[in-house]
């Protein structure tokens, strides 16, 4: 069987070159703020792609029967709907788990990265192909969720996985991994400022690597690259 | 104006139609949720109770034996909601949830048992928001600070063993965070106080906040 280049094109877009946290920097809010430990990065990100994938496949799957002029009001509505009853069931299954997220589930709604794919791309792609665009938008922002979230609880509290059985059930509180016993906690890091620095330096990393990989490529094409881009400019 | 009026019409009945579809799906959630959360909120408040009361103390089911906390005009306390434990309905103790208004980062929302005799029975900090790190010690995951009250009473009303270690008195301050437990401490100080004025009608009071039947 073959990979369907348009899929792979979707994976590389939300994963890597496109990918929600790192390159549209959409939905910052939560990304930042939800970031002091990897289970509540976790919680955050499997949410939000829940909501995403849910969204995208309903705003393609309708996007025949709605009128152009309404169609925000409607995407909002459906996002909306679909984070609300997140909210609901994660208060009755998961009633730790929500209580650590608290008001940051609300806030999915105005995550912008949600409402931005189903304008940019589920209105205007067939089913499957939005809601495969859904799944990987999402796991982008989840693994950039999740690594902030390492590095964060890494620098400020010296664990990883603390309270994993908020999320998992309680077999999962042996994940905890201390890495390093630290006296008091490193507040910057946890604090939302740490976020900000930790993001930028990740930010920094991605476009470095997409900068040697640039450079790795043959030279030809690089020249041809900057001459265009002389007479963009002149 | 004639040639907008179908364009109008149509996208108000979309936008309607869409606005129902949504709004019962959230509202079917609800209805499927709905048991299972207010039964976790339950769980929550009586795994909560039975750590600072002894579940054999007591006989009685605490988070139904409840009720609105009664005024006292010669307390500035903060009361909400008063458990009540009882053995063959003979009081033992009373779990009074208090909010501490002075926190370094605005309320601290308490959990207070008080045994019959007046000595704490246990104390936790159900909300708040002290810087983490430093305040923060006041939650149980985060340091066994907040198990000091535990036993303790008030000798007499001018007892000065009531304050943080900085202030000449009996519990700890915490290294960089002295105005947390400072709040903290004159709250269950202020809870003791509030209970031993009152103690006649918490017990007597029959239950009247809405716990399920």
């Amino acid at each position: 069987m073959k990979i369907n280049p348009e899929y792979k094109e979707l994976a590389w877009q939300g994963l890597w070159k496109n990918n929600p946290g790192l390159v549209q920097l959409l939905g910052l809010c939560p990304l930042l703020a939800m970031t002091s430990t990897v289970v509540n990065a976790l919680g955050l990100g499997i949410a939000t792609l829940f909501v995403l994938i849910c969204s995208n496949t309903t705003v393609s799957a309708i996007r025949e029967w709605v009128p152009k002029e309404i169609r925000i009001p409607i995407f909002v509505l459906i996002i909306a709907a679909f984070v609300t009853c997140v909210e609901l069931l994660m208060n009755a299954f998961t009633f730790d788990l929500y209580q650590s997220l608290g008001i940051f589930l609300p806030l999915i709604v105005t995550n912008c990265a949600i409402i931005g794919r189903a304008e940019a791309y589920a209105s205007k792609n067939p089913v499957k192909q939005a809601s495969f665009d859904g799944l990987m938008m999402g796991l982008g922002f989840l693994a950039v969720l999740v690594v902030l979230g390492g590095i964060r609880e890494i620098l400020g509290q010296g664990t990883l996985f603390d309270r994993a059985d908020l999320l998992l059930g309680p077999w999962a509180s042996q994940l905890k991994i201390q890495v390093y016993q630290l006296d008091s906690q490193f507040l910057l890091a946890i604090l939302p400022p740490g976020a900000f620095i930790a993001m930028g330096f990740l930010i920094a990393g991605k476009n470095a690597i997409d900068h040697k990989a640039a450079q790795a490529k043959p030279k030809k094409l690089e020249q041809a690259i900057e001459r265009v881009r002389v007479n963009f400019e002149s | 104006m004639s040639t907008l009026a179908p364009a109008i019409s149509k996208n108000s009945i979309v936008l309607a139609l869409f606005a129902i579809a949504c709004t019962s799906t959230v509202g079917l959630v609800h209805l499927l949720t709905k048991d299972r959360i207010e039964m976790q909120a339950q769980q929550q408040l009586i795994e909560q109770l039975n750590e600072i009361i002894h579940i054999d103390s007591h006989d009685n089911e605490m988070f139904r034996d409840c009720m609105a906390a009664p005024k006292d005009s010669n307390s500035d306390l903060l009361v909400d909601v008063i458990y009540r434990a009882r053995f063959n309905n003979k009081p033992i103790a009373a779990a009074i949830k208090t909010v501490a208004p002075d926190g370094y980062n605005g309320n601290i929302e308490l959990l207070i048992a008080i045994k019959a005799d007046g000595s704490v029975s246990g104390v936790r900090t159900l909300r708040h928001k002290e810087t983490p790190g430093l305040g923060d010690k006041i939650e149980l995951r985060k340091s066994d600070w907040i198990e000091n009250f535990s036993g303790k009473k008030i000798i007499n009303d001018n007892d000065k063993r009531w304050a943080v270690k900085k202030d000449g008195g009996m519990f700890d301050q915490f290294t960089g965070a002295t105005i947390t437990p400072r709040a903290v401490v004159k709250t269950v100080r202020k809870t003791i106080n509030y209970f031993k004025a009152n103690q006649e009608s918490i017990f007597t009071t029959a239950s009247n906040c809405g716990a399920k039947e």
